[in-house]
């Protein structure tokens, strides 16, 4: 087995994810690579050097894989792809982005969103928004994969994997970055954090999300997430979006405040370790998968466990 | 500018699915079927864009059984102006639509592709990118906001930090995200009109794809349930719990 997995990066620095995807791929087999490419990426190759168990880091380093577009990135995996049986990536949206495109390239399917593996060519999968598990075994010689980011338990630093510049490949010209808006946040991280106070419809408005959950948030050191109700009517950003179509967390610690439940809002929160809820309504079925759950007005005891807290 | 849609058939979105006992799939047998989500609203931004005088002619695709010229009915019912039927009763995966898809665009030549990120069944999110990558055009995956312009569309993503917005080359595809639109119910009247607008049929092997599964199901099975757990009285209480027994605080 020959593993090469793609970096998520912002150039200086390694997104938690490709810890998770290198630990994905420890799971497979021994030879890992690590794949950088980016612009002035000199620091996040280092970090994947130092990432325990990867042997090699290929570091490809021009102008126009400055922003990573997938045209560009998956054009240059392609031309790396020789020797290796798998291609893995984290299944976020720079992951779901880049391999399809990898996988159609190579002529070979995708496995999407692991969430174990069971041998080299067999992994399970969730479906219908993880209401099912899929085992599936692929018949293909190459095996492209995003994984989920909550599956593995992140690899930790202690490696000294060699580190060498690789030739880019040529600019495709076909996609331009006119501009990014980045949520800026002293909070953690969404998906890896340790716990997440998450809000939903029953908070009313935008004003009643940030006055009630983020004095709650800090007193936990927590991240904010919302459910796509709370989203869609513009309570905060899209990338506050816990669900199905949205992120998958699994924290130590989820606190579902005024969320229902919906069956695609339980698909993004519903490996965490122990749930908490709050809602008036006793039937929500947010409750059916709560560890504790407390029927009352968010507006009264929120306040209450956020002073509760000092 | 023609755009092109592809659209699936999958379970309505309403319906909690059964994992069958024998562990071969999911029950999908008197289950009510309907066009996946995401699919729709790629259907309404393309009509959309053909109301505002941006695009000449929108045509719906679907691949799978013949049922799924329900689906390009309700495509048209929102404002495609004809569908084509890809009929087969095998087993199609992301791959393999993909390169049906792509037979599909060598025919008809659509400027822009508008698909749906995701299917809500097998939740892969491969077909629009996997559809770009054989055409070698541009794509534009997650989409909140398309504006097209002369040879070039602007397109706003939904990334996990946040937005960002990319002009890409055209011909290109586009895949939608949950908050591009709200596609809008189709009237009576429309339904009827759907009715009378062109569909067409090919298979697989007229357009000469390959589409056998690259992917075996081994089996499928239920997760582990998470039970519900108790309730708590007051702040008090829930605050002890979580010091004192789950030690997560």
């Amino acid at each position: 087995m020959s593993i090469l997995v793609i970096a998520e990066h912002d150039n200086q620095s390694l997104k938690g994810a490709t810890r998770i995807a290198v630990a994905a791929a420890a799971a497979i087999g021994e030879e890992i690579d690590v794949l950088v490419a980016g612009q002035g990426c000199g620091p996040a190759a280092e970090a994947c050097a130092q990432l325990a168990g990867v042997k090699r880091v290929k570091v490809a380093d021009a102008d126009h894989y400055a922003e990573q577009g997938a045209e560009n990135v998956a054009a240059l995996v392609v031309a790396q792809a020789g020797g290796y049986t798998h291609l893995l990536a984290p299944a976020t949206t720079f992951g779901k982005n880049l391999m399809p495109r990898v996988a159609a390239l190579l002529d070979v399917a995708q496995i999407s969103d692991i969430v174990a593996v069971e041998s080299a060519d067999t992994f399970v999968r969730p479906i219908y928004a993880g209401n099912a598990l899929a085992t599936v075994r692929s018949v293909d010689a190459v095996r492209v994969i995003t994984v989920r980011t909550t599956a593995f338990e992140p690899v930790v630093d202690g490696g000294a994997g060699a580190v060498e510049a690789i030739e880019a490949g040529a600019d495709l010209g076909l996609s331009t970055l006119v501009g990014r808006e980045l949520t800026k946040s002293e909070r953690p991280e969404l998906a890896g954090a340790r716990i997440i106070v998450s809000g939903g419809r029953g908070l009313g408005s935008g004003e009643n999300y940030h006055a009630q959950l983020e004095p709650l948030a800090d007193k936990l050191g927590a991240a904010l997430g919302a459910s796509r109700a709370a989203v869609d009517a513009g309570y905060v950003p899209n990338d506050y979006q816990v669900g199905q179509t949205g992120k998958i967390v699994a924290p130590e610690l989820y606190v579902a405040i005024g969320i229902s439940g919906a069956i695609q809002h339980l698909a993004g929160m519903k490996d965490s370790k122990i749930i908490v809820a709050i809602n008036k309504d006793p039937e929500a079925p947010i409750f059916q998968v709560a560890d504790y759950g407390l029927v009352a007005d968010l507006f009264q005891v929120v306040p209450e466990l956020t002073s509760a807290l000092d | 500018m023609k755009i092109l849609v592809p659209v699936k058939r999958v379970i309505d979105y309403n319906v909690k699915v059964r994992v069958k006992s024998d562990g071969s799939g999911v029950d999908i047998a008197n289950v009510k079927m309907s066009m996946n989500p995401f699919d729709e609203i790629a259907v309404e931004e393309a009509v959309r864009l053909k109301e505002a005088g941006l695009a000449s002619e929108v045509v719906a695709v679907s691949c799978g059984v013949s049922q799924c010229q329900e689906t390009l009915r309700a495509a048209m019912a929102i404002g495609a102006d004809r569908g084509i039927l890809v009929e087969s009763a095998e087993e199609l995966q992301p791959l393999a639509v993909a390169k049906l898809l792509k037979a599909v665009c060598e025919r008809e030549q659509p400027q822009v592709v508008i698909c749906g990120k995701q299917a809500i069944d097998d939740d892969a999110n491969q077909t629009g990118q996997m559809l770009a990558a054989l055409m070698g055009w541009a794509q534009a995956t997650f989409a909140s906001k398309v504006a097209l312009g002369d040879g070039v569309v602007n397109v706003t993503r939904e990334i996990d930090g946040g937005l960002e917005t990319l002009s890409i080359r055209l011909p290109a595809v586009v895949t939608t995200d949950l908050r591009l639109n709200e596609p809008r119910y189709a009237t009576l009247p429309n339904i009827m009109k759907a009715k009378k607008k062109p569909l067409d049929t090919v298979t697989p092997q007229t357009l000469e794809v390959e589409v056998a599964p690259r992917l075996k199901t081994v089996k499928v099975s239920e997760p582990p349930k998470r039970s519900a757990g108790e309730r708590v009285a007051d702040v008090a209480q829930l605050l002890d719990k979580l010091k004192n027994v789950a030690k997560v605080i």
